[in-house]
């Protein structure tokens, strides 16, 4: 990293954060079948974008991918995110979702969660208010895409 | 103050002796004192983020040199009354320094009657009320509305519902690869007879753009269109005229140009106004009431129901006096200094691609740009940690993001009060940015 940057910069843009930025993992499109489900998630006022695949067989995410355009942050979260929940049963995917939103939200006990796994790189976020949003884009379509799941095997 | 109702001329060292220049063609007057007039602007002088303030988002809103702020201020402490109602003094004060505002504004503008300023809440305000109360009675279906590629969402949205409530059809002029428009289209648009209104913006808040509104006014009214001119950024960076421009509406908003936010004008040739039904209706802008109708008031109170902003009205005129005391040609020449010597800079950058007319003359104190592998948000968040203010994002024009392939981009947007070290604290911490995201 660099001289110039200030201490929170450097908090903010970990070297692990720009490498998912650059190399994104689960990036891609799923097969399209019975088991799948996508969202489409956007913010209106950055126009960050993610597409968020799941295929979910007895409840429990069996593959996931995303495709998406945005910031550093919301690219690396929601790649990070893909990482941690693909084979996780939704009900632990739900959990990670209220940890990850609570570390955001500056609860320090939550950020200490082994459960998030690369996602804790991206505690220094909750310092800046106007990004929080960023990191979270990729978690509101999980929820989404997760509740559309659920309500389509109930139903 | 003996009268509340005149205002000494502005008294600035920034300013001395500057009246009496008068405007100045061509920005070939002197250069600006920014030193002098930046000890005007309070807010400039403070640290952010333990560096001093680099205020570079002038076309989101300006900074209020503390003439406005004490204007707005003694009308609370001295004057503060309901404008048009009162029989007591403290209402008359206050009437006549309203309505004194409304004149200065008018002799800014280059009208003779103050009749024809409307008092709004801003440009999109002013641009609403048109799209309703002329749009809703003038057009019908197969009419069209020609807009740009280039304009704010408040220069597109009011046409659109205008058009999904008359059955009008929108049509567009496009943009070259340089951000301005392509006139060469206006010819065959305007053959077909159908454009009842062309509503176009003056100078881009995205790209910076100044565009030809006095020629595109020419060739739509030869066609019998009317002509309405978004100014939001031209009020605030480049000299306006009415006469010289030959429109019909005109509307810009305070806070981009020194004055408060929430008020802003719209101007309209009388006649136009005569025939238009009111927009809103309430208190101020009746002449009678029934029962079971009312009849409306004179220009231009039957245009402003309910109690205005009267402070905003105030505050925008000593704005304006500020503001004509340095003269919009030296301040638009000034931008353009800064314009020339950031394109400079950023050019020399590897992987930087700036939007909008590649001759700083074309354009108002605006560059929008974009840097290869690193989105517009991560530059404005690294430049804010070092106290330079940016903006970053589709800037409400994403026709304008469309039209160039991209979803956001990086914009700095200059004001006279602006430096060339503030230029250079921009470069300086896009180096930052570089070493970041490498
Ligand atoms: C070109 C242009 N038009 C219209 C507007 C809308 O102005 P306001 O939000 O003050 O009504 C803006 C300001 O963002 C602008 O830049």
């Amino acid at each position: 990293m660099t001289d110039r940057a200030t201490p929170p910069m450097k908090a903010l843009y970990q070297q692990l954060i720009l490498d998912h930025y650059r190399n994104p993992r689960n990036r891609g499109e799923l097969e399209e079948d019975g088991s799948t489900v996508e969202i489409h998630v956007r913010n209106p006022t950055c126009g960050d974008e993610i597409r968020l695949q799941l295929r979910v067989e007895e409840d429990r995410i069996q593959d996931i991918k995303f495709l998406g355009d945005g910031c550093s942050i919301s690219q690396a979260a929601v790649s990070m995110m893909t990482t941690i929940l693909k084979g996780k049963e939704l009900d632990e995917a739900f959990g990670v979702t209220r940890r990850f939103t609570g570390m955001m939200h500056g609860d320090e006990e939550a950020a200490r969660d082994p459960a998030l796994g690369n996602l804790r790189s991206l505690a220094g976020v909750s310092r800046f208010p106007v990004r929080v949003k960023c990191a979270l884009l990729g978690f509101e379509a999980l929820q989404e895409a997760m509740k559309k799941s659920r309500s389509r095997e109930e139903g | 103050m003996a009268s509340p109702a005149t205002h000494p001329p502005t008294d600035s060292p920034a300013l001395a002796g500057s009246q009496s220049l008068g405007p100045r063609p061509g920005g070939s007057g002197p250069e600006l004192d920014v030193e002098a007039i930046r000890a005007d602007f309070p807010i400039l002088h403070q640290e952010v983020n333990g560096r001093p303030l680099v205020y570079l988002d002038n076309a989101a809103t300006s900074q209020k040199p503390a003439v406005v702020v004490e204007a707005i201020e003694g009308f609370y402490r001295r004057d503060n009354a309901n404008v048009h109602r009162g029989l007591h003094e403290l209402s008359r004060r206050s009437t006549e320094r309203y309505e004194g505002a409304r004149g200065v504004v008018a002799s800014w503008l280059g009208v003779e009657d103050p009749g024809e300023v409307i008092w709004t809440r801003g440009a999109t305000e002013a641009i609403n009320l048109v799209a309703r109360s002329w749009g809703d009675s003038h057009l019908r279906e197969g009419d069209e509305i020609l807009l740009t590629d280039l304009e704010h969402h408040s220069n597109l949205v009011p046409w659109q519902m205008l058009a999904a409530r008359t059955g009008a059809r929108l049509r567009y002029l496009e943009l070259d690869d340089e951000g301005e428009l392509i006139l060469d289209d206006l010819p065959r648009i305007l053959e077909g007879g159908r454009v009842r209104i062309a509503a176009i913006s003056q100078v881009s808040n995205a790209l910076g753009t100044l565009n030809p509104v006095a020629e595109i006014a020419r060739q739509v009214k030869a066609h019998g269109g009317l002509v309405l001119v978004d100014g939001a950024q031209g009020a605030a960076h480049a000299p306006v005229r009415i006469p010289d421009l030959g429109i019909d509406f005109y509307a810009f908003s305070g806070h981009k140009m020194c004055g408060p936010t929430g008020v802003g004008v719209l101007w309209a040739r009388r006649e136009l106004l005569e025939a238009m039904e009111p927009f809103q209706g309430g208190g101020d802008m009746i002449d009678e009431v029934h029962r079971d109708h009312s009849t409306w008031a004179q220009l231009p109170y039957k245009f402003e129901a309910g109690t205005p902003n009267i402070s905003g009205a105030i505050g925008l005129a000593e704005a304006i006096r500020y503001l004509n005391a340095v003269g919009a040609e030296r301040i638009l020449a000034h931008e353009q200094r800064l314009v020339r010597r950031t394109m400079k800079a950023l050019e020399a950058m590897p992987g930087i691609r700036l939007f909008g007319p590649g001759d700083p003359a074309h354009r108002a104190g605006v560059v929008s740009f974009t840097m290869e592998g690193t989105h517009p948000h991560d530059i404005a968040t690294i430049l804010d940690s070092e106290g330079v203010a940016i903006r970053a994002g589709h800037h409400c024009a994403q026709l304008v993001m469309k039209r160039y392939g991209v979803a956001a981009t990086a914009r700095a947007s200059f004001y006279l009060y602006n430096t060339e070290a503030e230029v250079d604290r921009l470069v300086e911490s896009l180096g930052t940015v570089r070493e970041i995201f490498g």
